[in-house]
């Protein structure tokens, strides 16, 4: 009982803070309603069983990745934003399709897998069971997505590097 | 009964952690007053040993003031978001083995998780906003640069910190910080404990070292706040109690990080026992101790020592000297590791 509870209550702030990021003018209070949401979506993930997931999900959204986000914010020193009146394609095609999404996913759930809970620690979710799974069943999709984050990163670097500034070093030694 | 012990751990921890806090700032000025030749405190009580209550009734007292050009809401929620997350991550520390009081049997720590380390690692990761909002809503250039420092140096730094914790786990085969110090009991050859350091971590443990006193912005890493081109970086506009909840947060992080170098590389509690059997119960938790006091005197002491980077050194010496560093000793701790199995 206090599980569903709790459950409901963080799924709610995970919503407001959602409904808040697109609702604030100034970018800090949007990176920082992000923050409620993964943090909110982590004691989800907790309350779910899966404590890794939640533990990671605080660690690198809210902990390493928002922050980049703050940061990159406050160095812009970014200012409010005026809020556009909204695509019209949002607006007629966007909110019918993600209600009839939202409906459709409801329908199977509710068709498929029933309504019934599942114990806490049923399901396989905790470091030792996730670890076997990536690094046994699933070592070489786990191998490849490395490369590609690589690549990701040395096109980054590529973009961001100024060729000039890099000569000018190179002859400074 | 559960929720009644539960409440009494939390308060006792926190008042415990409190009185810590305001006791290692009091050590910070002692020893480092010694350092350089000075008293340091020695008006209030004997030794100054009431200088801490002294301070926080000068905090409570002083006026609050809010400078007109800051932006409100964040303003007021940094210090109270740097001084929460840096007292919760307290709760997953356990100090001793499990007791037993008439029919109470109970771990000495307020929650025993299986994952404790990465709740603690996850905890400290969200401290940074803190610091980070505290500068950008002083709206001063200043406590800008301040918090812009500090998110740069926390994240670098946290990659190093966490990379040297891998070695240690891949020892003890587990996140609860219970069970990494169950697998350091015992002694290599009948005389040297067998505490992760011993066992090859030496090079992490100096990982850890550096990259925790980086991590609480502390000398020779106390860029956020250097005092000689910041002012007082981001905590240049606080005052009053607001000011002493970033000292509050920042002695609790000290105390956080010199409890896990504790359990992760000095063996937890372990330690010689002996004597009658009162005594025998009271010992793990005083060699738990010990440590935790041995760590922070090192933190004092280098504070009095060395002087601060540049900039520029923090991040090189971040990025080029510690991360391929904790990513050999990574290497080389798995291979032995799979290598003897």
């Amino acid at each position: 009982m206090l599980h569903l509870i709790l459950f409901l209550f963080f799924g709610a702030i995970c919503v407001a803070g959602a409904v808040n990021l697109l609702l604030q003018t100034h970018p800090i209070n949007s990176a920082l309603s992000l923050v409620v949401v993964m943090g909110s979506l982590a004691v989800e993930y907790l309350l779910l069983g899966a404590e890794f997931v939640a533990a990671v999900q605080v660690i690198v959204y809210a902990g390493a990745i928002m922050v980049l986000f703050v940061f990159v914010i406050m160095l812009l020193n970014a200012g409010e934003e005026a809020h556009s009146g909204g695509s019209r394609i949002a607006i007629y095609i966007g909110v019918p399709g993600m209600l009839a999404a939202s409906a459709l996913v409801t329908w199977v759930l509710l068709q498929r897998s029933g309504t019934d809970s599942v114990a806490a620690g049923a399901l396989p979710g905790s470091p030792q069971q996730i670890g076997w799974l990536l690094f046994h069943d699933f070592l070489l999709p786990f191998e490849v997505t490395s490369i590609l984050v690589l690549i990701a990163i040395m096109g980054a670097v590529v973009l961001a590097a100024n060729p000039e500034a890099v000569q000018q070093n190179k002859r400074e030694g | 009964m559960f929720i009644f012990v539960s409440v009494i751990k939390i308060v006792l921890t926190l008042f415990i952690l409190l009185t810590a806090v305001a006791y290692t700032v009091w050590l910070e000025r002692k020893v480092v007053g010694h350092i350089q030749n000075r008293w340091g405190p020695t008006r209030v009580g004997p030794f100054g040993l009431l200088q801490p209550m002294a301070d926080g009734v000068k905090f409570l007292f002083k006026e609050d003031l809010t400078p007109p050009h800051v932006y409100k809401p964040l303003y007021i929620a940094a210090p109270m978001i740097a001084v929460v997350f840096a007292l919760t991550s307290i709760a997953m520390i356990p100090v001793g083995n499990w007791v037993t009081i008439g029919s109470i049997h109970t771990p000495l720590e307020i929650t025993d998780v299986n994952i404790g380390l990465l709740i603690i690692l996850g905890l400290t990761s969200m401290g940074v906003y803190g610091i980070a909002l505290s500068g950008w809503s002083s709206n001063n250039k200043y406590s800008l640069l301040g918090g812009l420092r500090a998110s740069a140096q926390m994240v670098s730094y946290e990659i190093a910190l966490g990379l040297s914790l891998v070695g240690v786990l891949i020892l003890s085969g587990s996140f609860s910080l219970r069970e990494i110090v169950d697998a350091q009991g015992g002694h290599f050859w009948g005389f040297i404990p067998r505490w992760n350091i011993f066992q090859g971590q030496f090079v992490a443990f100096f990982i850890y070292l550096m990259a925790a006193y980086a991590e609480t912005n502390r000398i020779p890493f106390d860029l956020p706040e250097a005092e000689t081109e910041l002012v007082a970086g981001y905590h240049t506009e606080y005052s009053a109690m607001k000011f002493a909840m970033f000292f509050m947060a920042e002695y609790a992080n000290m105390i956080t990080v010199a409890c896990l170098a504790t359990l992760l590389f000095l063996g937890g509690w372990h330690g010689p026992i002996f004597g009658p059997p009162i005594l025998q119960a009271l010992m793990p938790v005083f060699w738990f101790v010990a440590k935790i006091f041995a760590f922070l005197f090192l933190y004092i002491w280098v504070r009095g020592t060395l002087p601060r980077f540049r900039y520029d050194q923090l991040m090189s010496f971040g990025w080029k000297f510690l991360l391929p560093l904790a990513i050999a000793n990574l290497v080389i701790t798995a291979l032995v590791v799979a290598l003897r199995s």
